[in-house]
């Protein structure tokens, strides 16, 4: 990878995910989201994670955003006045906030990860070697993340859908009930 | 010079520690959520970076494993949140505080 492109894609995803937590309009929060994840998406593609990276971009970019963009045009949100209260709160949660990102640096600092190129084998990264391994050593996994998605999303729709009215409800509408 | 691979990493962190920031800072529900995915999405870079490193796709397949769960926790998390908003016309967490003792 290039260092140009890597400083290109690290500081858009940077910036861009600095604007999810600082915008003050959810849509604009989900434009900079977007840009974060296809900047990642980009790095995936960079080291030589090809599959990854386009999967990155079709589900996450392509559906699950898609999903937030229509719940906040359903649920019509304008962008807020931000209160100023819970000071407190703020403020131990910027210190949580550093003391964390230091303490991951300091690791990071401190872990010896080998520099340099290392070469990976001929077609790393491709739909043939992920299917390989995901459909080998990973086949069970695979399969009850089949029972996690049905689950969700009989999950979602029960939560999410308003309750039907009932039969005698319907027969007989409560006094001053809505039409 | 050569991008290292702590660079990558340090990429990560940062990422992650800024999901963090706006899940403490935020009160709207929506962007809290918004953060928790860019976490998500930070730890997904860590997974491939380190993929990369070892020269397996094992941290691929993981990543993969995660775009799913991201997933499945997109579709309930929405509907709670909608399902909130129907009930309480807010999505501001501070207002939300049925279960606060």
């Amino acid at each position: 990878m290039p260092v140009e492109l890597f400083i290109f894609l690290a500081t858009v995803s940077i910036v861009s995910s600095l604007g999810v937590v600082a915008q003050k309009n959810p849509i604009h929060c989900l434009l900079a989201l977007i840009l974060t994840l296809i900047a990642i998406g980009a790095l995936f593609i960079a080291l030589d994670a090809v599959t990854v990276g386009f999967l990155q971009i079709i589900v996450y970019v392509g559906a699950i955003m898609v999903l937030f963009l229509f719940v906040i045009w359903l649920l019509n949100l304008q962008a807020e006045p931000v209160p100023i209260g819970h000071l407190g709160l703020k403020f131990f949660a910027t210190i949580a906030v550093a003391a964390m990102a230091a303490e991951l640096f300091v690791f990071l600092a401190k872990t010896k990860i080998t520099l340099g190129a290392i070469p990976v084998v001929a077609g790393y990264g491709s739909i043939d070697s992920l299917a390989q391994t995901l459909f080998g050593q990973y086949l069970m996994a695979f399969e009850t993340t089949s029972i996690l998605l049905l689950v969700a999303v009989i999950g979602a729709v029960a939560v999410a859908r308003r309750a039907l009215p009932t039969r005698a409800s319907a027969a007989a509408p409560k006094q001053g009930a809505a039409p | 010079m050569i991008v290292s691979y702590s660079w990558l990493m340090a990429l990560s962190a940062a990422i992650f520690a800024i999901g963090v920031a706006g899940v403490l800072l935020r009160r709207n529900i929506l962007v809290m959520f918004m953060s928790i995915e860019l976490m998500l999405n930070a730890v997904n870079l860590a997974f491939v970076t380190l993929a990369r490193r070892m020269g397996s796709m094992d941290g691929q397949v993981i990543v993969f494993f995660v775009m799913t769960v991201a997933a499945a926790e997109a579709a309930v998390g929405l509907a709670i949140i909608i399902s909130i908003f129907r009930n309480r016309e807010t999505v501001n967490a501070d207002e939300l505080n049925l279960m606060k003792w």
